[in-house]
């Protein structure tokens, strides 16, 4: 049959050792060693940690239902509720002139780039340490946190207005300015309704990502259930803490619900 | 013609009559809520009125910035925030990889398992890295372990959920053809589905470290190690040039870390 006979390998193997892929997880598994020890992190005290954990864990169940707490949980709530939501509006009201000053197609370019570094700047900043400056600035309380969130949801949405500002299209603008148009009718007529559904979207996420935060804030001082949550856990009361993180998942999953009907309803 | 002569110009809506009920409503509640937010939010006004010069004082006393205490604490601090979100990521990957398969429809062919894997993506990120954090203080000690951990667990859910998006688009043809040449499970998930999820695979983890960076510098303030921790040491202190110092270095680093996640995705993509 096989008069010929066939070299040992005519064909390449299909899945030929890919060196550069085995190196690349040689280095990664290196410097996970590597880092490991210069963080200290070991084995013996991962399992004392897990013995602790236990312990810890078994501190947290049942979550604690008392009135008093769920009146105080209550309250830090209602209070991150009302710090997310204004912030939201605040930043959804300043992000659109910032965004427009820093449209490169509508703005004077000097006014543009200084926009630009302004949002680089307020995008940069976690809004827990943008918190701690405001402390300072404003005194413990939830104004503090809500500062804290505008200044996020700035940097956020303004980036975002203008993305969205400069990729549209300049013919409605030039149609609106060759009537005559003062620059705020041209920004009424002919760039809001070209940027305005994308506006609402991300207005949404900023609220559910302002929602997260309100609980972050509080951590340093910034008001509403973070505050609630620090304090819980400075007193070990872990059964509350536990209730208190279950409340902020809830709240956070409702949010996400929320924002997204809101994004449906203006797509 | 003649047979509707009543009915006139026809009226254009842009939106439907729901759609514009709907909207009205929702305005109406948007209204209501920050009515409700603006009445009943705590301010103490006392405190607002020496707020200028508070703001004044705040960078008055951060500058000169301290540059002294860069080689001093912030040196050590900065590359245990790098090593903490790196890790974390890396960890976070591993683990979001396999909850991921869990939750991919056509890998785990069970709802009630896809269910789990769901459920576990949706609870670790709905708890913030920070809080994450408070946890693993409070079992391991305060200290980069419980930085990492809290990193890691916070971004499998992020991880995961795109992971698994990937995982689903997957065509099914070079599956399919595996299966047919008898591959086994591990066969067909490294030679049929890693090649196609990999770009996605590289991407979300290198923009999970950028995001990672960002939150590991402030995992300290709650005792997770790093800049964080150096920060927190210095507002103490209330050596407020020192916490200008720790500022600084944290803008730096963010940049940079964005300008190199940029250098990266355009490479693979």
């Amino acid at each position: 049959m096989s008069d010929v006979p066939l070299p040992a390998r005519t064909r390449r193997d299909a899945f030929p050792p890919n060196w550069p892929a085995c190196i690349g997880l040689t280095v990664l598994a290196l410097y996970v060693l590597y880092a490991s020890t210069i963080l200290d992190i070991t084995w013996a005290r991962f399992m004392v940690g897990l013995d602790q954990g236990s312990r810890f864990l078994s501190r947290m169940f049942p979550p604690n239902v008392a009135p008093d707490k769920l009146a105080l949980l209550y309250n830090g709530m209602s209070e991150s509720l009302q710090i997310a939501i204004i912030a939201t509006a605040v930043g959804v009201l300043l992000s659109l002139p910032l965004g427009l000053a820093a449209a490169r197609n509508l703005a004077p370019l000097p006014l543009a780039w200084f926009s630009r570094g302004l949002i680089v700047a307020f995008r940069t900043f976690h809004p827990v340490i943008v918190a701690i400056l405001f402390v300072k600035a404003v005194g413990f309380g939830a104004l503090a946190g809500m500062l804290a969130l505008v200044v996020a949801s700035l940097g956020f949405l303004s980036k975002l207005v203008a993305e969205a500002v400069e990729e549209m299209s300049m013919k409605p603008v030039e149609a609106v300015r060759a009537t005559g148009a003062s620059f705020l009718s041209v920004v009424v007529m002919a760039v809001l309704p070209q940027v305005m559904a994308r506006f609402i979207g991300f207005s949404a996420y900023q609220l559910d990502s302002n929602l997260r935060n309100s609980a972050l804030v509080g951590l340093v001082g910034g008001g509403g259930i973070g505050a609630t949550l620090f304090t819980a856990f400075q007193r070990f009361d872990y059964d509350f803490v536990l209730t208190i993180v279950l409340a902020i998942i809830a709240v956070v999953m409702v949010g996400e619900i929320v924002s997204g009907f809101m994004r449906r309803l203006f797509q | 013609m003649t047979a509707t002569p009543t009915i006139g110009p026809r009226q254009w809506h842009r939106f439907s009559v729901t759609e514009r009920i709907m909207r009205s409503v929702f305005y109406l509640m948007a209204l209501i809520a920050i009515v409700w937010s603006l009445r009943s939010i705590e301010i103490i006004p006392e405190f607002l009125y020496d707020a200028p010069q508070q703001t004044a004082d705040l960078f008055a006393r951060m500058w000169p910035i301290d540059w002294a205490w860069y080689p001093k604490v912030v040196h050590a601090a900065l590359l245990e925030t790098l090593h903490t979100a790196t890790l974390g990521t890396i960890l976070a990957v591993v683990m979001a990889s396999l909850v991921a398969l869990l939750v991919a429809r056509n890998i785990t062919r069970s709802a009630v398992l896809n269910g789990i894997g769901r459920f576990i993506l949706v609870a670790t990120r709905s708890v913030h890295a920070m809080v994450w954090a408070l946890f693993f203080v409070a079992v391991f000690g305060p200290g980069a372990l419980a930085g990492t951990l809290a990193i890691a667990v916070h971004s499998i859910g992020f991880t995961g959920k795109f992971l698994s998006e990937a995982i689903e688009e997957a065509k099914p043809g070079p599956i399919e053809a595996l299966t047919a040449a008898g591959a086994s499970p591990l066969a067909i998930l490294l030679k049929g589905y890693w090649p196609q999820v990999k770009p996605a695979f590289l991407a979300i983890a290198t923009f999970r470290w950028d995001i990672n960076v960002r939150e590991s510098a402030v995992l300290g303030l709650v005792g997770g190690g790093g800049l964080g921790m150096a920060l927190d040491t210095a507002l103490s202190n209330l050596y407020w040039d020192q916490a200008g110092l720790v500022l600084f270095v944290i803008f730096v680093i963010v940049i940079a870390v964005e300008i190199v996640t940029a250098w990266i995705r355009g490479k693979i993509i």
